[in-house]
């Protein structure tokens, strides 16, 4: 992750508490998105950045998960995800992203 | 009323192992870690290596792109047999010419290479076959006083192999914008691009340089000083030296979208009857050489973004025979429609095809982005091109074109491998200029669209993207095959 | 799960933008605090 964003995440869950920020990713594959949801949960695995052994611990969930779908208008849902939804492998992303999530938690 | 035609494209690359070291991220990265230069230089290629890579000798013409489909993986374990540097769109120069190039780019006698070593690779220039001409190939340094300039702080050191042979220096003292590496990043791609007009002009679409009558430059260097950072007009500067006397130049600049802006604005001026052959052009990104070395190191891989990736394409009056450039058809995203994919998509692809009465299934090709998927993918990046393909069948999908299962077969049919160097502009569609040109002459398709997108954001002065697209299609006037 | 909620809508540029993240939150009731979309290649 960019070195400005992972400031700027930082920043945000010291502002608003890392209970009460949740993270909604659009990353393209399974690699990505795993990559991505480890940055804003156990610290950024390339030991590059702010989030180096920094364990923000946020909520993290990617926009293509189904837990997430069904909270979105269907139509909006539909104009704004619904083609990277089918060209995407949409079922890895999620498997990816929640494997990270569980991990998280199960962390504590 | 006349059309523009695509009369060639040449695609050339220059094997630059050793300017990898000075890429943006291996620069900021080898300070921070101990033994991190010596495994950077122990997973650099030779010349015959990048020459014999598939990639490679698809993105100067060898092979067709779709062939790599075939070639076993991983492509750098699989090198082509009896691979030869030179291809129809162009070359693969080793570094050592490549620095005799950028000498000769260089009117400031900013680059100092040593005195034996200018001589050599003068006298490979001058039996290069399209090469021979080439002046400022004099004045090289003792090692000495090259030493001294790097001590001084006053200049970046060209190597060869890890050894000192030149250097490049800064321009002014205290100007920042002047700096060595601004200066470097400059000549690079002055020298770049010039090779890639040469063959243009010399073998792929023979062209005297005086008859070309205008160049646009579409690459995302920018040149200045302090006062005026990205004054530009590096379009003017390669012209000069290629030679086209009677031709004046501008730079196009919009991101990794800029590409298909020239071709469209290269299209519109010899429409209209104001130029009748523009040269675009654009050269490498020095500062995207190495930018995944880390993972490929990791990986125990060549360090595969070694290479500076330069393209030329020549706009002409249609000539009866070169595909039409369908200035009636332009795709742009402008700036109050959605952002969203399926937005962009519908604004870039999808209405320039209804004003063709065309359906998304109708283009044979398209050429979206081209990135090596070999240097993303490896890094745990996505393979951008395939995304580009599945993004579009997806839309077929939603339109009731094709149905959900043959999704796959759209991206074989109407899509193919990537195989460009993660140059930036480069591989923004046009990579497949030469193959389609070629492609369409010798009938194996009819048409292809050609996509660029650019991620304007990255600048901080919007969060807009950016999306254009160009049609070509088979010369109306040309009957049958070849 | 998103009413009320403040969130980051992180986004990719090959995969799914911000702004497309930031409107189906928005949409849910979310407080959208930040907006980005990575380039990655």
């Amino acid at each position: 992750m960019d070195l400005e964003n992972q400031a700027r995440i930082k920043q945000l869950a010291e502002q608003y508490g890392n209970k009460s920020l949740i993270v909604v990713l659009g990353a393209a594959d399974p690699d990505s998105s795993e990559l991505v949801a480890e940055t804003v949960t156990t610290g950024d695995p390339s030991y590059a950045g702010p989030l180096t052994e920094v364990q923000l611990g946020l909520a993290v969930y990617h926009i293509l998960e189904p837990e997430v779908k069904a909270y979105i208008p269907p139509e909006v849902y539909e104009e704004q995800v619904a083609l990277m939804e089918l060209a995407l492998d949409a079922e890895g992303i999620a498997t990816a992203t929640k494997k990270i999530r569980d991990n998280a938690s199960a962390g504590g | 009323m006349m059309r523009a035609v695509v009369k060639g494209a040449a695609s050339i690359l220059a094997h630059t192992p050793d300017l990898v070291l000075l890429g943006s991220k291996p620069t900021r990265e080898i300070p921070r870690f101990d033994g991190l230069y010596e495994e950077c230089m122990a997973h650099l290629r030779s010349h015959e290596e990048a020459v014999a890579y598939p990639p490679n000798q698809a993105f100067i013409g060898n092979i067709r792109p779709d062939r790599l489909a075939d070639v076993g993986k991983p492509w750098y374990e699989h090198p082509m047999e009896g691979a030869a540097r030179e291809g129809p769109y162009g070359e693969i120069m080793p570094e050592d010419e490549f620095y005799g190039l950028m000498k000769a780019a260089d009117v400031f006698d900013l680059i100092w290479l040593e005195e034996g070593f200018l001589s050599r690779v003068a006298a490979k220039l001058q039996s290069h076959p399209l090469l021979g001409d080439l002046e400022g190939l004099e004045g090289g340094k003792a090692i000495s006083e090259i030493k001294g300039k790097l001590d001084r702080q006053e200049a970046l050191p060209l190597n060869l192999r890890g050894e000192l042979v030149g250097c490049v220096c800064r321009a002014h003292e205290e100007d920042e914008d002047l700096r060595a590496e601004v200066i470097l990043e400059g000549l690079a791609v002055k020298a770049s691009a010039f090779l890639a007009l040469r063959h243009l002009l010399a073998r792929v679409s023979p062209t005297d340089p005086r008859d070309v009558d205008y160049l646009l430059d579409f690459g995302e260097e920018a040149i200045g000083d302090r006062y005026q950072r990205g004054g530009g007009n590096m379009a003017k500067a390669v012209g000069e030296m290629a030679g086209c006397l009677n031709a004046s130049g501008v730079d196009v600049k919009a991101f990794c979208c800029a590409p298909i802006h020239a071709v469209t604005c290269g299209a519109a001026l010899v429409q209209a009857g104001i130029f009748q052959k523009i040269a675009l052009v654009g050269g490498g990104s020095l500062a995207k050489l190495g930018m995944k070395f880390q993972f490929h190191i990791k990986k125990d891989m060549p360090i595969l973004e070694d290479t500076l990736g330069a393209i030329a394409i020549l706009v002409g009056e249609d000539d009866g025979v070169s595909p039409v450039i369908r200035t009636d058809a332009i795709g742009m995203h402008r700036i109050g429609a959605g952002s969203s994919a399926r937005e962009v998509y519908e604004e870039v692809v999808v209405k320039p095809l209804d004003k063709l009465g065309k359906r998304i299934i109708d283009i044979d090709k398209y050429a979206t982005e081209f990135h090596n998927p070999e240097i993303t993918v490896s890094a745990g990046r996505p393979d951008t091109p395939l995304i580009n393909y599945r993004a579009l069948g997806a839309l077929a999908v939603l339109r009731g074109e094709i149905g959900r299962g043959e999704l796959d077969d759209f991206v074989r049919k109407h899509g193919m491998p990537g195989f460009s160097p993660t140059q930036g502009h480069i591989p923004s569609a046009i990579p497949f200029m030469g193959h389609a040109r070629d492609m369409i002459v010798g009938g194996e398709i009819e048409n292809a669209m050609f996509v660029g997108k650019g991620s304007l954001f990255l600048a901080r002065m919007t969060n807009l993207s950016d999306g254009v697209s160009v049609i070509l299609e088979r010369n109306p006037a040309l009957k049958g095959g070849d | 799960m998103f009413a009320g909620k403040n969130v980051v809508a992180f986004g990719e540029r090959d995969g799914v933008q911000g702004p497309a993240i930031a409107k189906c939150l928005a949409a849910a009731g979310a407080n959208v605090v930040f907006t980005v979309t990575e380039c990655v290649v």
